[in-house]
C-alpha cells in the first residue's frame, strides 16, 4: 500500500526556521525509512508566501500569487511511502512527529497520513 | 481501541524497529540465530505490555532496551568462558545504568550489520525452502503466522524450517560473519534468488486461489531496496530491483474486478504504476551504468522494460525483446527463456518463426509438465487458424496448471477456440 503523509502546521508555526536538531533527526529518519526500502520520495517546501493559487470559483478561472493573508492551516512538507498496512505509516508518522516534539519545543502542526487510491488493500 | 487494533498496531511498531534491534544484539552477541530469538522475546515483552499500558512514547528506545535487557539475562545464565564475554557483559551491565539516549535509535548505521544479516539468511548452506522464511522473518519482521500465510502453509511447517534453519546456522558456526569481495559477489547471487523467489510466489502464485499476492510481492520488492542499499556498487542488485519494480508496476492491470487473470497485451495501460516503472527505469539504467547490461536479473529487467516503454500494446518492440530473449538465453541456457523467445519471434516474425522455436525445445524434461508450454503453443496455433489444436494445447495446459485462476482462463480459451 502506498501513503502520502502531510505535514501542517497553523500559518504562525509553519517552517520558516526548523531548528538543526530537528532537521538533523528527520534525515536521519528519512535516511533510515530509504534504506529500509519502505520510503520512496519526501521533501520540505518553501513558504506559502512564495506559492500560486489557481482557483476555479463561480465559474471563473483565477491565477493568484501569494501571500494568501487568509492561509489558516499550511502545508510545510510530505513523504510517500509503501507500506504493509496503514498502522505501520501511522507507526512511522508517530515516530516523525515525535522528532518536533522533542527538539522543536513549542511547535504545533498535524501529519496527514493518506492511502493512495488504486492500490491493493486501499 | 480493540484487542486487534492494538496487536496490529505493536506488530507495525516492530516491523519498523526489528531489523535495528536485531543487527545490535547481533554485533552484541556474534551470534544471529541467538539475536533472533531475543528480538522474538522482546516482540512477546511489547504485546504483554503496550496494549494495556497504552504504546510508549519511543517505542523504538522501550524495545531496545527491553531487547539488550534481555541479552544480558541470557548472559548472565550461560557458562562464561571467554573475556571477551566478561567484557560484554560488563559493557551491558553499565548501559543499562545510563540514561536513555532518545535519538540513539536514528543514529545507529546499520548497513554493515544489515548485509551480514540478508547474507546470513539466505545462506547456500541452508535449506532452500528455509531462506525465504528466514529472510521474511528477520529482515522484514514478518510472523510465523504471516509467512505461513504468505506461502499457503501451516504455521508449524513454517515454525519448523526457521527452527531447522537456525540450527544449521549455530551448529556450522556460521552465526556471525561478512563476506567481502569476490565471496561477496558469489554470496549474493543466492541473496538474490531468495528476493526473487519470494517476489516470484507472490507475482504469480504457483498454487491457491489468487493469481497474485501484492503483499509478498511488497516485501521482496523492500528486501530488493535494502539489498541495493547496502551492496549499491552490485549491477545485479540493481538489476532485480528493476525487474521487480517494473514488473509489479502492473499489479493493478493483471486481473479484472472479479480476480481473474488478465493477459499482458490486453492490460488497460492506464492502471500501470508510472511511479513504480520510472523507479524501475532507473535501477535499470544504473545496472547497465555499473557494468551489468548482460546479467541474468538485467536483461530481464530490459525485456520488461520494453512493455513498459510502449504506450499501446501495438508498440511492442518484440524485435529487441526477442534479441534480448537470445542474449539471456546464452546466460541461462533455459528452455523456459527460449519458450519466452518463441513468444517474442512469435510477435516480431509471425507465429510460425515462433512455432519453429517451440518445436526445438518441446521435449526438454524441464518443460514436460510445464503449463506455459502447451499455452504457448495454443496461442501460436491460434494465431495460425489451427483452431483444433490450439483448443487441444489449451486443454493440455489447464490440466497441468497449479493456479485456479490460471486454469480457468485456459480453459476459457480452449472454449474459444470451438466457438469459432
Amino acid at each position: 500500500m502506498r501513503f502520502m503523509s502531510i505535514v501542517t502546521a497553523p500559518r504562525s508555526h509553519q517552517y520558516g526556521n526548523p531548528t538543526p536538531e530537528l532537521l538533523e533527526a528527520m534525515g536521519k529518519l528519512a535516511d533510515r525509512e530509504i534504506k529500509a526500502g519502505r520510503m520512496i520520495d519526501n521533501g520540505g517546501l518553501m513558504p506559502i508566501d512564495q506559492a500560486v493559487r489557481i482557483t476555479i470559483a463561480n465559474g471563473e478561472l483565477s491565477v493568484l500569487d501569494g501571500p494568501f493573508v487568509e492561509a489558516k492551516e499550511v502545508i510545510g512538507g510530505y513523504s510517500i511511502t509503501e507500506m504493509a498496512s496503514k498502522e505501520e505509516a501511522v507507526a512511522l508518522a508517530i515516530e516523525f512527529m515525535q522528532l518536533h516534539k522533542d527538539h522543536m519545543p513549542g511547535w504545533e502542526g498535524t501529519c496527514e497520513v493518506r492511502a493512495f487510491a488504486g492500490f491493493a488493500g486501499s | 481501541m480493540t484487542a486487534a487494533d492494538a496487536h496490529r498496531a505493536v506488530l507495525a511498531i516492530w516491523r519498523i524497529e526489528q531489523p535495528r534491534l536485531i543487527t545490535s544484539l547481533a554485533r552484541m552477541l556474534r551470534d544471529v540465530p541467538l539475536a533472533e530469538e531475543l528480538t522474538q522475546e522482546a516482540l512477546l515483552a511489547a504485546l504483554e505490555h503496550w496494549p494495556a499500558a497504552g504504546v510508549p512514547e519511543r517505542p523504538g528506545a522501550w524495545l531496545m532496551t527491553t531487547a539488550r535487557r534481555l541479552a544480558l539475562n541470557h548472559l548472565q545464565r550461560v557458562p562464561m568462558l571467554e573475556r571477551s564475554h566478561a567484557m560484554l557483559l560488563r559493557e551491558l551491565e553499565q548501559d543499562q545504568m545510563l540514561p536513555p539516549d532518545y535519538d540513539a535509535t536514528l543514529d545507529d548505521d546499520i548497513g554493515d550489520e544489515m548485509l551480514r544479516l540478508i547474507f546470513t539468511a539466505c545462506h547456500p548452506l541452508l535449506p532452500y525452502d528455509a531462506r525465504p522464511a528466514l529472510a521474511l522473518r528477520m529482515i522484514c519482521g514478518l510472523t510465523t503466522a504471516e509467512i505461513a500465510r504468505a506461502f499457503l502453509v501451516s504455521e508449524a511447517t513454517v515454525a519448523q524450517r526457521i527452527v531447522r534453519a537456525k540450527r544449521t546456522l549455530t551448529e556450522s558456526g556460521l552465526t556471525y560473519e561478512t563476506p567481502r569481495g569476490e565471496e561477496l559477489t558469489e554470496r549474493l547471487s543466492s541473496v538474490l534468488e531468495v528476493i526473487y523467489l519470494i517476489f516470484n510466489e507472490g507475482y504469480t502464485a504457483a498454487r491457491g486461489d489468487d493469481w497474485q499476492r501484492p503483499d509478498l510481492c511488497g516485501e521482496a520488492l523492500r528486501l530488493g531496496r535494502v539489498t541495493v542499499a547496502i551492496v549499491p556498487h552490485e549491477p545485479e542488485a540493481h538489476g532485480l530491483l528493476a525487474l521487480m519494480e517494473l514488473n509489479a508496476s502492473r499489479t493493478a492491470a493483471r486481473t479484472d474486478a472479479g480476480g481473474e487473470p488478465i493477459l499482458l497485451l490486453d492490460q488497460d495501460r492506464a492502471l500501470w504504476d508510472q511511479l513504480q516503472i520510472q523507479r524501475g527505469m532507473r535501477s535499470l539504467a544504473r545496472a547497465e551504468e555499473l557494468g551489468g547490461a548482460g546479467g541474468f536479473y538485467a536483461l530481464q529487467a530490459a525485456i520488461v522494460a520494453c512493455h513498459a516503454r510502449a504506450a499501446r500494446a501495438a508498440e511492442t518492440d518484440w524485435l529487441r525483446i526477442a534479441l534480448l530473449y537470445a542474449q539471456l538465453s546464452t546466460v541461462t541456457r533455459s528452455p523456459i527463456v527460449e519458450l519466452n523467445r518463441a513468444i517474442a519471434v512469435g510477435m516480431a516474425e509471425g507465429p510460425a518463426s515462433g512455432l519453429a522455436i517451440l518445436d526445438r525445445i518441446a521435449d526438454a524434461p524441464e518443460l514436460r509438465i510445464y503449463h506455459l508450454l502447451p499455452s504457448v503453443r495454443g496461442d501460436l496455433l491460434r494465431r495460425l487458424g489451427r483452431h483444433e489444436e490450439a483448443r487441444a494445447a489449451f486443454e493440455t495446459a489447464a490440466a497441468l496448471a497449479g493456479n485456479t485462476r490460471e486454469r480457468e482462463l485456459l480453459l476459457r480459451r480452449a472454449r474459444e477456440m470451438g466457438e469459432s
